[in-house]
């Protein structure tokens, strides 16, 4: 009998339904061919290049530095590619993957509209039909961004089942490829799901580290001691820590969305409050109850909204390679806050807890410590959300 | 001999599938005893779980309620253990759930006790061929079937998963999720014969279908024929005075297949 694919130690594997079984091992073989393919990655280098404006700078937050006055920071300006996030990476690797396959169709999940933009652009770009499922209550809560994938020609279909969130949207995509195979890829836009889903979008997401590696060589001479980023399925953090897994040396810390706090019921923080379990695909870690119902999380930031993570973070987890800290709703909007005033960049609410937790570390560190942190995405798209939360209405 | 091959042993068996716990679970066991005086051959009892990713609205939506409603694994349990005693319903039954609710609940305890309280069978929609070994291996010890799905997709895995299939086959009339369709477009005399080919297991064909009229064609190429959300419907039409409405309803398919 074959062998479940695609572990990560114990975390992983293909649990779906029969009907997808044949899809997702089409992808793979498709996967194995073309990443070996000179021609396919000349044309995916020359798309990130041209059209996403890659490589992303590595620039260093000088004043952000001084000010909390420990370990030298660089920010990995992600935020400042094409759609303003690091999700085109992956997109733009698994729309000319899909392309490759002849399917004509791509569907995706999007939480904060980040990856469902990516994708809605990824496909305008490929003259492709493009179905994006969101969670009803993050349609309302990232309206900026459910407009714009429809300017980019996108159907937004708002997920109302559960708790119409991330999961719930993840949920009714994998429902959708069940019953349309033939003309469509899944773009799946974490580093999650089943087997090779995990590996494929890690792999386009390893450009960050890659990059960021040579970038701080070149600039310092040596590799960093701590990278940071922000971990809700992960794939910012994968993608950011990948290259730098080999060297013991580099401290990689994910940081989860604790959303009103890990004590409570309000979190979204998979490491810190889950147990293992099986669910989207794979085996990993997972808030749930005592029964393995999936439990309703929370977090302000759309993105990170997710019961689970990725099992190659899991992985990480378990091994102690990695660490996962938990950051609160307050702690990130203040980041949110502290770094468009200190360095006149404003991070999406996601990649603000990473910078949240910089802002703890930082200042306990020496100051020939380096530390890298990720900025996931811009943060625009949050601007009106932040305005609510600290009690001002502004029209967006 | 499987418990389970006693189903397929009169005729064509009709498995009619509940949801368990919606509105409640005395009316879940009441519909459980109506279905068996009205023929069923088989019974499926879903776990309900916060998130079935292979679920149309109908059944999605009973789960919700189910759950909402206080219904978990060990009330289920209680209420399986209830239906073999004092409520004396004798036919097969198989638990129909997700992957989290069994490995959750720990994998050797939950066939544990589901052996003790008289179930015959698993369907765990989200563990295909290539993951089933870690429950499967488990089942095995306890006398109960995990039960293989094939779909329209399988194709070429088919004979790989027919070979080492126990108690019977499930075999997805269509693609997407489950949920009634007025219109099978598969070819299912093809897909069955494919089924049979490969393996002497019995196999029932479900997904789709809610009229005797569709059951008696399905009947014509398979063993038996399951059917879900038709049922979960009249259950959340009639809520406690279900069982009867269920029963005839039952009924009706177990006559349209003889």
């Amino acid at each position: 009998m074959p062998d479940s694919k695609g572990r990560f130690g114990i975390h992983g594997g293909q649990y779906i339904p029969e009907t997808l079984m044949n899809a997702v091992i089409e992808l793979e073989e498709a996967y194995n061919h073309y990443k070996n393919d000179p021609e396919f990655n000349k044309e995916l280098t020359e798309l990130l290049n041209e059209y996403a404006g890659r490589p992303s700078n590595l620039y260093y937050a000088e004043k952000m530095t001084k000010d909390l006055g420990g370990a030298k920071i660089y920010l990995k300006r992600e935020d400042l590619n094409h759609t303003g996030s690091h999700k085109i990476n992956n997109v733009l690797g698994q729309a000319l993957l899909a392309k490759k396959m002849g399917k004509t169709r791509l569907i995706a999940e999007t939480g904060a509209g980040q990856h469902g933009v990516a994708t809605a652009t990824a496909a305008a770009l490929f003259g492709m039909e493009c179905v994006i499922f969101m969670g009803k209550v993050d349609c309302e809560r990232q309206a900026l961004n459910v407009y714009r994938m429809k300017l980019l020609g996108a159907d937004v279909v708002p997920v109302t089942s559960g708790t119409a969130t991330l999961k719930d949207a993840v949920s009714e995509c994998m429902r959708e490829w069940t019953t349309r195979i033939d003309d469509t890829h899944y773009c799946l836009g974490s580093v999650m799901g089943p087997h090779p889903f995990p590996t494929i979008v890690r792999d386009f997401q390893a450009v960050i580290s890659r990059e960021s590696k040579a970038q701080v060589f070149e600039k310092e001479g040596r590799l960093p001691d701590y990278v940071l980023a922000c971990c809700g399925g992960g794939s910012n953090a994968i993608g950011s820590f990948y290259h730098y897994i080999e060297n013991e040396g580099v401290n990689l810390i994910g940081c989860e969305a604790a959303g009103r706090g890990i004590d409570t019921f309000e979190t979204a923080a998979t490491i810190n409050t889950g147990k293992l379990g099986i669910f989207h695909g794979m085996k990993s870690y997972f808030c749930q109850d005592e029964y393995g119902q999936i439990a309703p999380v929370y977090s302000i930031s759309a993105g990170l909204d997710y019961p689970g993570i990725g099992p190659e973070h899991a992985m990480l987890h378990d091994t102690g390679r990695a660490q996962y800290v938990a950051i609160t709703d307050d702690e990130a909007v203040n980041a949110f806050e502290y770094l468009s005033r200190t360095e006149g960049i404003i991070p999406a609410i996601e990649s603000a807890h990473a910078v949240a937790y910089a802002m703890k570390l930082a200042p306990t560190l020496p100051k020939d410590k380096i530390m890298v942190i990720t900025i996931s995405g811009r943060g625009d798209k949050d601007c009106a959300a932040i305005a609510r939360y600290r009690g001002e209405n502004i029209n967006e | 001999m499987s418990n389970i091959a006693k189903a397929f042993e009169n005729g064509k068996a009709f498995i009619p599938f509940i949801t368990c716990g919606d509105p409640d679970l005395d009316t879940t066991a009441k519909c459980v005893v109506e279905m068996q005086k009205a023929g069923a051959s088989l019974v499926e009892l879903g776990i309900p779980f916060s998130d079935p990713t292979a679920e149309g609205p109908v059944i999605m939506e009973a789960s919700l309620r189910a759950l909402e409603g206080g219904c978990t694994t060990d009330k289920v349990f209680e209420m399986v253990a209830k239906l073999r005693g004092e409520m004396g319903v004798t036919i097969p039954m198989v638990f129909m759930t997700y992957a989290n609710v069994v490995f959750s609940y720990g994998i050797e305890r939950f066939c544990k006790k589901a052996s003790e309280v008289g179930i015959d069978g698993f369907i765990l929609p989200d563990v295909p061929y290539e993951e089933k070994n870690e429950f499967d291996s488990v089942c095995k010890q306890y006398g109960i079937d995990l039960i293989s799905l094939i779909a329209p997709t399988s194709d070429e895995r088919i004979s790989m998963i027919a070979k080492e299939a126990s108690g019977f086959i499930y075999i997805v009339s269509s693609l997407g999720v489950t949920g009634v369709r007025s219109n099978i477009t598969t070819d299912i005399p093809s897909l069955c014969a494919a089924v049979k080919a490969a393996t002497d297991v019995p196999c029932a064909i479900g997904f789709g279908i809610s009229t005797p009229e569709q059951a008696a064609a399905m009947s014509k190429s398979a063993d038996g024929v399951i059917v879900g959300s038709a049922i979960v419907k009249i259950v959340a039409q009639y809520g406690k005075d279900a069982p009867e409405q269920v029963g005839a309803y039952v009924k009706s398919m177990v006559d349209a297949i003889k």
